[in-house]
């Protein structure tokens, strides 16, 4: 699975490292590492619905504060 | 509103920005002979002796606006029509001398230099001289003065002489492209050749183009808001503006490990200086930090994410433009333009970029965003250090702007009597926001630097970093 989080400046500003932060520590929780690849990238041109993020190239806007919620529904329940 | 330090700058200015209102039209080459018409249009001459000179003289201008002289690989041209052979003859002693008593300049010339005909007045035996100029600082009516070119004295590798007719010519084994000529020549002589033509066609063939932009920026057209600016940028479509300064973050970190594990190196962020060591000083090419440039490292970062991308790089600096070409850079970025042609081309399309909404820039921190000013590279070397929690390595940096300053520490480490372990190297004067291609150079552009490093939402290099997903 590919998931990608905009890391381009507006993102940014709205806590995309927050993000990026927390998926990290969630796959290595889980021990997704070989199963989830976690990428950047500099804006996806959706900048009002930021933080962008991609999984397998559908598109959804996540927060720092929903980021666990999003992880666990979106990335976590798909893979089980 | 005054745009440009000098009306060089201005002319040049124009001439891309009708080069780039012509290839955006789709009619450069029906154009072609056209602009320097357009530029001069009357019958009077303004610049030269005579229209035809002017237009003569931006016919080549023309040229180099797209691309220039194919055969020469240097970056920096001349333009020999409009050099106006200036005399080049050092010190020398002028009218203005009024045959005092004092002598001071004899008292003060070293080598006996100074000679005095039958009305007292001081005449210099260039076979004796040294062109040190203590007399002329002496002379109490500045009688006597430096007859040097302005190229050649702005060149401080020596790479500018003469022809046989008298034009400047520039040694391109000596020459590092920093720009120092391109600037100061008051004809506007000698110049950096443009890309403006491959950054257009990248933009009209529709491709996702990134602008990857020097933190310089900031010290940058003050006229308007550096959101503003990002928003014209986009206008003129690009995909994505991106700071160069995350990539400095991420050199800043990889060089302080560097350096620790090697005790000593020199910075290899300006491409200039790079140059310059492996030119003049070749025993010490090796102790150079083996970190891409940070635009060349953001960009390759930002190639691995997208592929597809195409990445131009817009900054202060003309030696970007050679840096652009060297394999070890090339698959990365993909043209170099200057904020010069920047300008140029937001007017070629009629931006006026004042009246734009602000658009955000910010991915760099405090540390990345410095590293346009001299001594900023040295601070985010030392705080790399600190957050990889490296306390066993004492960093010993010294801060060189101006290949002046350059000289004397490589010197020193080549002599083995250098009391640092970092040579923080930077072509121009006050670091990138004295580069060549600024549109204005002001004092007050360090303090601008810092206020914009200051806003920068990250405020550790370790935060910047992790949002890339690079630091476990």
């Amino acid at each position: 699975m590919k998931v990608t989080v905009c890391i381009g400046s507006s993102c940014h500003l709205k806590g995309s490292r927050q993000v990026v932060e927390e998926f990290q520590y969630l796959i290595s929780e889980n021990n997704l590492k070989e199963e989830v690849e976690l990428g950047g990238t500099f804006c996806m041109g959706n900048c009002q619905k930021g933080v962008c993020v991609t999984v397998d190239g559908e598109l959804y806007s996540v927060s720092p504060e929903t980021a666990k919620g999003f992880f666990e529904e979106n990335i976590l329940a798909k893979l089980k | 509103m005054r745009k440009f330090d000098t009306k060089v700058q201005h002319l040049k200015y124009k001439v891309l920005r009708e080069v780039a209102r012509e290839a955006w039209n789709g009619t450069l080459t029906e154009h072609l002979l056209d602009i320097p018409k357009t530029i001069v249009p009357g019958n009077e001459p303004t610049m030269r002796c005579c229209v035809y000179k002017e237009r003569a003289i931006l016919g080549e201008r023309v040229k180099i606006a797209m691309g220039g002289d194919k055969e020469n690989p240097n970056v920096i041209e001349v333009i020999e029509i409009a050099c106006d052979e200036c005399p080049m003859g050092g010190y020398e002693v002028t009218d203005a001398c009024r045959g005092c008593l004092a002598h001071r300049c004899e008292d003060v010339c070293r080598r006996g230099a100074i000679t005095f005909d039958s009305q007292q007045k001081a005449h210099i035996d260039k076979t004796k001289c040294v062109e040190c100029g203590q007399c002329a600082k002496v002379c109490p009516y500045s009688a006597i003065m430096d007859f040097k070119r302005p190229c050649v004295k702005s060149c401080k590798v020596g790479a500018i002489s003469m022809t046989e007719s008298k034009a400047a010519s520039i040694d391109n084994d000596k020459c590092i492209s920093c720009g120092a000529c391109v600037y100061q020549c008051p004809f506007g002589a000698i110049t950096d050749k443009s890309f403006i033509l491959d950054a257009i066609e990248m933009l009209k063939n529709k491709e996702k183009v990134y602008a990857v932009i020097a933190p310089s920026i900031s010290s940058q057209f003050r006229y308007a808001k550096l959101g503003q600016v990002i928003t014209g940028i986009k206008t003129l479509g690009f995909h994505s503006v991106v700071e160069a300064a995350l990539g400095a973050d991420m050199v800043a970190y990889a060089e302080s490990g560097e350096l620790a594990e090697k005790g000593f190196l020199t910075s290899s962020c300006c491409p200039a200086f790079v140059s310059y060591v492996k030119g003049q000083f070749p025993e010490l090419a090796d102790n150079i930090s083996h970190n891409l440039s940070p635009a060349a490292t953001i960009a390759k970062y930002i190639k691995e994410t997208d592929p597809d991308s195409k990445i131009v790089f817009i900054g202060p600096c003309t030696a970007k433009k050679m840096e652009f070409q060297k394999p070890e850079v090339r698959p990365y970025i993909d043209c170099v333009i200057t904020f010069e042609e920047l300008q140029a081309l937001f007017d070629s399309r009629d931006l006026e970029i004042m009246e734009m909404e602000e658009d955000v820039l910010d991915n760099a921190s405090y540390f990345g965003r410095i590293f346009a000013r001299c001594g900023g590279l040295a601070d985010a070397v030392a705080e790399g250090l600190k957050e990889r929690g490296i306390t066993d390595f004492d960093l010993k940096a010294v801060s060189c702007d101006g290949i002046e300053e350059c000289r004397m520490a490589l010197l020193k480490k080549s002599k083995n009597v250098l009391d640092a372990n970092f040579i923080e190297g930077m072509a121009c004067v006050g670091g990138c926001i004295g580069g060549a291609g600024c549109l204005t150079h002001g004092e007050k552009n360090k303090a601008e630097v810092d206020k914009y490093g200051k806003e920068a939402y990250e405020k550790t290099i370790t935060d910047a970093l992790s949002q890339l997903g690079k630091i476990d």
